[in-house]
């Protein structure tokens, strides 16, 4: 497969950047996106130029490093995939495939694709935790949980901390990322007894971070790899009105 | 025992050991608390348990990841589960059982009281994960749900979905995140560790290079913890992430820490076989599918070759005319055996020409049978995801068609050497984790490495490193401008300059690939004498042809993928080299290491008890000499050594 890769290029996070296209042949199929990645900076490494920075890392899906903006979508065009799970065969021979960074004022661009997350780490230091010590847990079994509430735990608990929600969402809300740990942590006792301090912490931390608000589009969970669903912001939502 | 190596493993007996031994560890009162730092490398399970716990104490905590965030650390990758010896599930499961198999999975090379100290605190680990909220699997009344995994009669194995690492690793930032929050912890994100600072003999300190700026940076402690996993990445194509590395471990082994059992790697039986050419890394399938897939191949090379011409479906071949080759040759364990005798026979069964993909080298793991006695709704609830994951990067769905696996380099038992207290031999210093060789011997048994990680992390190196610091109290914060740091940054810097030369061609890939192509062939599943010999000629070869030819393009002074990928390469041709002179000095097949040489006429192992039992502990000579052998010789005081069998 022959494409054209339209890929944006920024030296640094004050510097101007601007779009290059860049043509990539022989390309099978059955590789994934960033794959492709890989032949293209070897390519620009082949003739000596500065390889495109993105972030990667464990390539199965899981660990929510990758994050390009492909043809306008969050991820690409394959559902409930990351980057590094979106393959070539996805895309028509020939076509011209442009690529960009997570954009969201949240996440100042780094260099080329590669965006500053740490704005996530920091809502989660805000109370994305079971504020717990180490040692003198009571016995794992001592508290019957539902399945189902485990089961919906895990569900909220699957969130990545990719950012596809932020960059799909036009007011650059970060509202589906909190309502993901909250939820997970709402539906079990353990995690419930601090929910109205920890929705309150969580969506101020935000706020003072840059993030937009949410105004319930849904574009949020329809680019989320991990299918997480904006019902949990319902929650989020309710948990934060008990607080006040 | 070498001089230099004391295990420190204390008296008593066997399960008494680790209580006695923590009545006898000093303390640091929490006032003192305060004036010590303490430097934690890397922030999977082991790294973010130990960071938070030694927060929570009190210590000045430092904090280092590579990636953008804490919690993109590889133990997210993890799938299946983790052990514990809770006997939840009443099949008369106990500590001593897991310590027992854990020991024999590791085919008796592994250090008696270390692993029973694991099987010990095993069950405490998940008492804390609950108590963070980590959402287990439950019963439908509620209670923590088991499955088995190989090597184990038993179902003592806790699990979320395929997701049991992401869980837990999100338990463990989150209290990771807590000491943030509270300042007892400051992290340092997008940083890896290029150099250990040694004063006096001990670890005061590290040096780490800031990959967005690409400046070198200089950061001081009382201690120094390293957490930075194993280096199944030598292999190139191995499962673990593009970044995983051996080359913080490997810096501390040139600065003098010992290096154990560098031979040891364990490859993965049930992984997506390569794909495609371009293909940068294989995806593992989840060990816990051998609870409900069976394996086999066709009985009939005539079925082989239709099924690589794509003429026959794997569902029209008769029952009769399938080989389930595990159930059939390992009867008391069947499909459930540990992860090297899996592999040998996958192995075995490819070399025999029953392979069933196009190349010959996949054998089917199949559901059809569960699907039939659980129903789809269940085996979907089961695997979901990994379905879903296979179906992404072969599209085909495992529900319809078995799926096609082959063996693929996991995780390294060898490691940096650690005592009981785990520390390495560089007083200060310590290694916890995958990065430890201490608790898996010659091949780890499945969801033990997410134990062992928090095992270390939460339970014994809080207590342990009290000892050594108690008599730090007084001793000020490390002066990062001492000369040591002044010429170890100088050292950094010549090596990274080295790299850039506009008159030489190669990127640090082409090297990798030619590196993993070495190191699969020759020091993989199957080693040999001769196979070894060729192997260390070869990557002496290629260590020239690198310093050579590599070509690194961009600046030092930014985020440049390339440079940090030259320096990881440039560190795995070393440790591809003492890997396979390792496995060339050991010469009988234990675990995860076959020598063609020592096997019964079965195929399987042949250790050598008597020239053999002992942890190889390698010390740095200089980069122009062999590394200097020191043993450990094990004694195993309560447990009967065996001819490992998983047949009865």
């Amino acid at each position: 497969m022959d494409f054209n890769i339209k890929v944006w290029r920024q030296s640094s996070p004050k510097a101007i950047g601007r779009f290059e296209t860049y043509f990539l042949s022989v390309i099978s199929p059955d590789i994934s996106f960033v794959e492709m990645m890989d032949n293209l900076n070897k390519q620009l490494s082949d003739y000596k130029q500065d390889v495109i920075a993105f972030d990667h890392d464990c390539r199965e899906g899981i660990c929510g490093a990758c994050s390009l903006y492909i043809n306008g979508y969050a991820h690409g065009p394959d559902s409930e995939v990351t980057t590094c799970q979106l393959y070539m065969r996805m895309f028509r021979d020939g076509s011209t495939i442009t690529v960009e960074p997570w954009r969201s004022r949240g996440f100042p661009i780094i260099k080329d694709l590669v965006v500053d997350r740490q704005a996530f780490d920091k809502i989660l230091q805000a109370g994305g935790f079971v504020s717990v010590d180490t040692g003198g847990a009571p016995d794992a079994n001592t508290i019957p949980i539902a399945k189902i509430d485990a089961d919906k735990s895990l569900d909220a608990s699957s969130c990545i901390g990719c950012g596809a929600c932020v960059a799909a969402c036009k007011n650059g809300s970060a509202m589906l990322f909190i309502a993901a740990r909250t939820s997970a942590l709402s539906f079990l006792p353990q995690g419930s007894i601090e929910r109205a301090a920890r929705a309150k912490a969580m969506v101020k931390k935000m706020d003072e971070l840059g993030f937009g608000t949410c105004c319930n589009t849904g574009a949020c969970a329809l680019v989320c790899p991990k299918k997480i669903s904006i019902e949990h912001i319902a929650r989020l939502n309710r948990d934060f009105l008990l607080f006040t | 025992m070498s001089c230099k190596l004391i295990s420190k493993v204390p008296n008593g007996p066997l399960s008494q050991k680790w209580t006695s031994h923590k009545d006898s560890l000093r303390l640091v009162s929490p006032n003192n608390k305060r004036k010590l730092e303490i430097i934690v490398v890397g922030t999977g399970l082991g790294g973010s348990s130990a960071a938070a716990s030694l927060g929570e104490l009190g210590y000045n905590v430092k904090v280092f990841c590579i990636n953008d965030s804490p919690r993109r650390a590889h133990s997210i990758a993890a799938q299946g589960g983790i052990n514990a010896a809770k006997n939840y599930a009443n099949d008369n499961d106990s500590v001593y059982r897991l310590f027992y198999d854990t020991i024999k999975g590791g085919d008796f090379r592994s250090r008696e009281a270390n692993v029973y100290r694991l099987a010990e605190l095993s069950n405490v680990v998940i008492d804390q994960c609950v108590a963070q909220g980590v959402p287990f699997a439950r019963d439908y009344g509620g209670m923590l749900h088991s499955r088995s995994f190989g090597g184990t009669q038993v179902s003592r194995t806790f699990y979320a979905r395929a997701q049991t690492g992401q869980q837990l690793l999100l338990g463990a930032y989150g209290a990771l995140n807590r000491q943030i929050a509270k300042g007892n912890v400051k992290v340092y994100t997008r940083r890896e560790m290029m150099d250990l600072v040694v004063i006096n003999g001990e670890a005061r300190g590290i040096l780490v290079r800031n990959l967005v700026s690409g400046r070198i940076e200089r950061y001081g402690a009382h201690a120094v913890v390293i957490a930075t996993g194993g280096y199944s990445n030598v292999f190139f194509h191995s499962t673990n992430a593009m970044h995983s590395n051996g080359s913080a471990i490997w810096q501390c082994y040139k600065k003098g820490a010992f290096f154990a059992n560098p031979s040891f790697t364990q490859i993965h039986p049930t992984c997506i076989p390569v794909h495609a050419k371009h293909a940068s890394k294989l995806t593992l399938m989840s060990e816990s599918l051998r609870n409900d897939g069976r394996i086999w191949t066709p009985k009939k090379k005539e079925d082989v070759e239709r099924l690589r011409l794509n003429t026959l479906q794997p569902s029209q071949i008769l029952e009769t005319d399938r080989d389930y080759f595990l159930e059939e040759q390992y009867p008391a364990f069947g499909n459930l055996v540990p992860r090297d005798v899996a592999t040998r026979a996958c192995k075995r069964q490819c070399d025999a020409g029953y392979g069933v993909n196009k190349i010959g080298k996949a054998v089917f793991l199949d559901f059809s049978d569960a699907l039939l006695r659980l129903g789809r709704d269940e085996i979907e609830d089961r695997y979901g995801n990994l379905f879903q994951m296979y179906q992404k990067i072969t599209t085909v769905n495992p529900i319809n068609q078995p799926m096609m696996i082959y063996p693929a380099p996991h995780y390294t038992m060898g490691g940096l050497w650690v005592d009981y207290n785990l520390m390495t031999t560089i007083p200060g210093l310590y290694a916890i984790g995958e990065a430890n060789f201490s608790d898996h011997g010659a091949n780890r048994l499945g969801a033990s490495a997410l134990m062992q990680g928090l095992v270390d992390g939460y339970f014994i190196l809080p207590y342990t490193i009290g000892d050594y610091l108690a008599d730090k109290i007084k001793v000020p914060f490390t002066d990062v401008n001492h000369p040591v740091f002044d010429e170890t940054e100088v050292t950094i810097k010549d090596r990274i300059s080295s790299l850039f030369s506009d008159n030489r061609s190669n990127s640090a890939d082409f090297f990798h690939q030619a590196l993993g192509r070495i190191m699969w062939k020759k020091v993989g599943m199957d080693r040999s004498d001769a196979g070894l010999r060729f192997a260390l000629r070869k990557i002496e070869e290629l260590k020239s042809a690198f310093l050579e030819g590599i070509y690194v393009s961009g600046s030092r002074y930014d985020l440049n993928y390339e440079l940090e990928k030259a320096l990881r390469v440039s560190d795995f041709i070393e440790i591809a080299q003492l890997m396979a002179f390792d496995a060339l000095n050991r010469k009988e097949s234990c675990g995860s290491h076959f020598r063609r040489e020592m096997q019964t006429k079965e195929g399987e192992c042949l250790r050598d008890d008597i020239s053999f039992m002992y942890v190889s502990a390698w010390e740095f000579n200089g980069i122009d000499n062999p590394p200097i052998l020191h043993k450990e010789i094990l004694e195993y005081d309560y447990i009967n050594i065996i001819e490992r069998n998983y047949i009865l």
